[in-house]
């Protein structure tokens, strides 16, 4: 866990006086609300279909339990009892009223956990591995570098009014948890030949409706140059970047133009005049952020103790165990997904009695702490072998341990035309209906790993290029239409998906999804061939003759 | 509108000066960054000072050269949302050492103030007579800053340092 200090504290305090100073002045009406927007913005605070909606950072996604109490409270108080974990280490409230949000955003500040840099053209909240610290073979703890750049970014003065939005993301692991080659900076920590820490820096990464993976811009940044390289990059986007058009002003846009080599020339070039400034990082700044990481005192625990032995005689633990527990870098410990995805419900919601049981359960369980992963599940990070059973009874019990991570119903929807103004089509209704089709375990577990996206609009905040089936909501002559892709990824093999023929109706989305995971369990090489190596090895022709044969 | 300068609301003693207007050699004036650079020279014999309105979409290198020869860059923020201004304003101070006078102009509004005055601007052009009253107010509401600047103030990072130093007795 990151402890907050006294300067971290004033000026999230800082920040919540003036927020309720401007939503008095727009209530008042001395703002109007075209200026009010973007300051509302900064402050996380969206105008959705029905009601402000407030996204609140979880900054690398780790919370600890008292923070989770108060996110479970700010639900019960101010929204209707639940919040929504999003695809970037966010929550959201989708029903606050906007005389109460600075109430809402005080009490998030006494546990230090605020809205700033969740919207707007600025530098959003820093992501990473929901695993950072815990997975096994990581080269470091990235949390430490995702602090960093979150002080860094932090209402910086030259970045907060971007072109566009800006996505930086972090992974320290060979398999990409946190899909930094979708980002508009992702960065991958390494060692050099001299033990030193650096990074891998890819730029140019991004979805929406002109989807690039990013490009390496330079393979080796020593970690004491990692700021004033960003700064780099950043200010030639700001100076460069486009402005003209709205959804040609990512930075992906300005790489793509101006070409990967020419764009790094151009950052190069800013950065010597820079690297030895103000920004270098020395170790006795990096030391002491990072003495304010706490991790818990490890016990010498067995990795296969005797409560473990006796309850995999239980079908129902063992296919949990199977599913939602991977491997944890200290012998005798897990980590433990918690599935916000249960058949029939909404993908990535949370009711305020889930997260203040889970809050209980991570004091007695995990050390005080939780993750919060880009896929929509929470995690357990530091869970001792020998509770499994009865943490699994406990989470079975709130309804957080469905077997499904990774599986056809681990879906990623974003809200979609429930709540969302952008939106052309409804994503919730389709990951449900879907989660109630492969509701059976076993033949989830048969099909294996497959991650299906949902986006209800081009903005794809369901990142639906980068699902193994991927799924976008179009309006076509006032109807709810869906474009299918396949062989999508995210992590280190990022890939878009490719479009497998027409848009079908709301209707037959289900159906069209049945087709393909039929066609997938004929074509398979093997058992353990997954769907995306299928797709890789076939190309999207077989999958598309069997939709269409029939459409 | 309002001129914001050290914190108070003054007069501003610069006329903005078209492109086509006749130079007076007196009196101080502002005038379009195309209108400066079509004959630089001419500023050699003005007695009255002398500001140039840079667009936000040229280069600052073009202005280099010429900086000791000015009173005043103004930047430009067509639309709040536009930061452009804050790089070059970053650049001019703290890469090109420019000491003069910096005045934002355009949609210039209070909750861009700290941004601004971090970003090395001094001048405010500003858009509202209450954001103008409530300058000074709006540059003290914060205290704590994590990103170093020209601006000189101590950044978190070396404030915890500083502090840990008098713990230690270091």
């Amino acid at each position: 866990m990151y402890a907050y200090d006294e300067i971290d504290r004033t000026l999230v305090n800082e920040r919540v006086s003036e927020f309720r100073d401007q939503v008095q002045r727009r209530l008042s009406g001395e703002l109007t609300e075209d200026e009010f927007k973007s300051l509302r913005l900064m402050n996380g605070v969206y105008l959705q279909l029905h009601a402000y909606m407030l996204r609140v950072a979880i900054p690398y996604g780790t919370l600890s339990s008292p923070q989770l109490r108060k996110l479970a409270h700010v639900a019960r108080r101010y929204d209707r009892g639940y919040g929504h974990f999003t695809t970037r280490q966010n929550i959201q409230y989708n029903w606050i009223k906007l005389s109460e949000l600075p109430d809402a955003l005080e009490d998030l500040a006494a546990v230090g956990i605020h809205g700033m840099q969740t919207s707007g053209n600025c530098i959003r909240n820093i992501t990473t591995d929901q695993w950072a610290g815990v997975a096994p073979g990581e080269i470091e703890d990235p949390r430490i570098w995702a602090e960093i750049l979150r002080q860094y970014s932090t209402l910086h003065p030259e970045f907060s009014f971007l072109p566009r939005k800006f996505k930086i993301a972090i992974t320290a692991s060979d398999h990409d948890r946190a899909a930094i080659k979708i980002h508009d900076i992702g960065l991958r920590i390494r060692k050099n030949e001299q033990g030193e820490t650096g990074f891998e820096v890819l730029v140019g990464g991004g979805l929406g409706r002109t989807p690039f993976i990013g490009k390496t811009i330079k393979q080796f940044v020593v970690h004491r140059d990692i700021l004033s390289y960003v700064e780099a990059i950043l200010r030639v986007y700001n100076q460069y970047g486009r402005r003209d058009n709205i959804y040609k002003a990512r930075i992906k846009i300005l790489v793509h133009e101006l070409g990967i080599e020419k764009f790094a020339q151009e950052v190069e070039d800013e950065w010597l005049q820079m690297r030895d400034g103000v920004l270098a990082l020395d170790d006795a700044v990096v030391e002491d952020i990072r003495s304010r990481f706490s991790y818990p005192a490890y016990q010498k625990l067995s990795d296969n103790p005797d409560e473990m032995k006796a309850a995999s005689a239980d079908p129902r633990f063992a296919m949990w165990l199977g599913n939602s527990v991977a491997p944890h870098r200290v012998t005798g410990y897990s980590i433990v997904t918690l599935s916000l995805k249960p058949v029939g419900m909404p993908p990535g919601d949370a009711t305020a009695e889930q997260m203040d049981a889970i809050a209980d359960l991570a004091d007695k369980y995990s050390s005080g702490e939780i993750r919060v992963g880009h896929e929509q599940n929470l995690a357990l990070p530091n869970v001792a072998k020998r509770d499994l059973p009865a943490l699994w009874r406990a989470l079975d019990k709130i309804g957080v341990a469905t077997p499904n991570v990774n599986l056809i119903t681990d879906i990623i929807a974003c809200p979609g035309l429930d709540y969302c103004s952008l939106a052309n089509a409804r994503s919730i209704p389709i990951a449900q209906e879907l989660t109630k089709r492969f509701a059976d375990p076993d033949l989830a577990n048969m099909i294996g790993k497959l991650h299906i996206n949902i986006s209800g609009c081009i903005n794809a905040c369901g990142h639906h290029h980068v699902g193994h089936i991927g799924i976008l909501g179009v309006e076509k002559n006032n109807e709810e239409f869906y474009q299918i892709t396949i062989g999508g990824r995210a992590d280190e093999q990022a890939e878009m998906g490719t479009l497998i023929g027409p848009a079908v109706p709301y209707a037959d989305v289900a159906d069209v999804v049945e087709d393909i995971v039929e066609a997938y369990l004929a074509l398979r090489a093997r058992p353990d061939e997954t769907f995306v190596e299928t797709v890789k090895r076939l190309g999207v022709t077989p999958f598309k003759e069997r939709v269409y044969a029939t459409r | 509108m309002p001129l914001v300068k050290g914190g108070k609301i003054v007069s501003d003693t610069y006329a903005g000066l078209a492109d086509d207007a006749e130079l007076a050699s007196g009196g101080n004036v502002l005038m379009s960054a195309a209108r400066f650079l079509a004959d630089p020279a001419a500023l050699a014999v003005r007695s009255g000072q002398t500001g140039v309105v840079w667009p936000n979409n040229r280069d600052i290198d073009d202005l280099v050269p010429h900086l000791a020869e000015i009173a005043v860059v103004a930047l430009v923020f067509p639309s709040f949302r536009d930061g452009r201004a804050y790089s070059q304003a970053r650049l001019l101070r703290e890469r090109h050492g420019y000491r003069g006078e910096l005045r934002a102009t355009g949609q210039v509004l209070r909750d861009q103030f700290v941004f601004m005055l971090r970003a090395g601007f001094d001048t405010f052009d500003v858009r509202k007579e209450s954001d103008a009253k409530a300058f000074a107010q709006v540059a003290e509401r914060y205290s704590v800053f994590y990103q170093p600047t020209g601006d000189g103030r101590a950044t978190a990072f070396r404030q915890r340092l500083a502090r840990q130093a008098e713990v230690t007795g270091s």
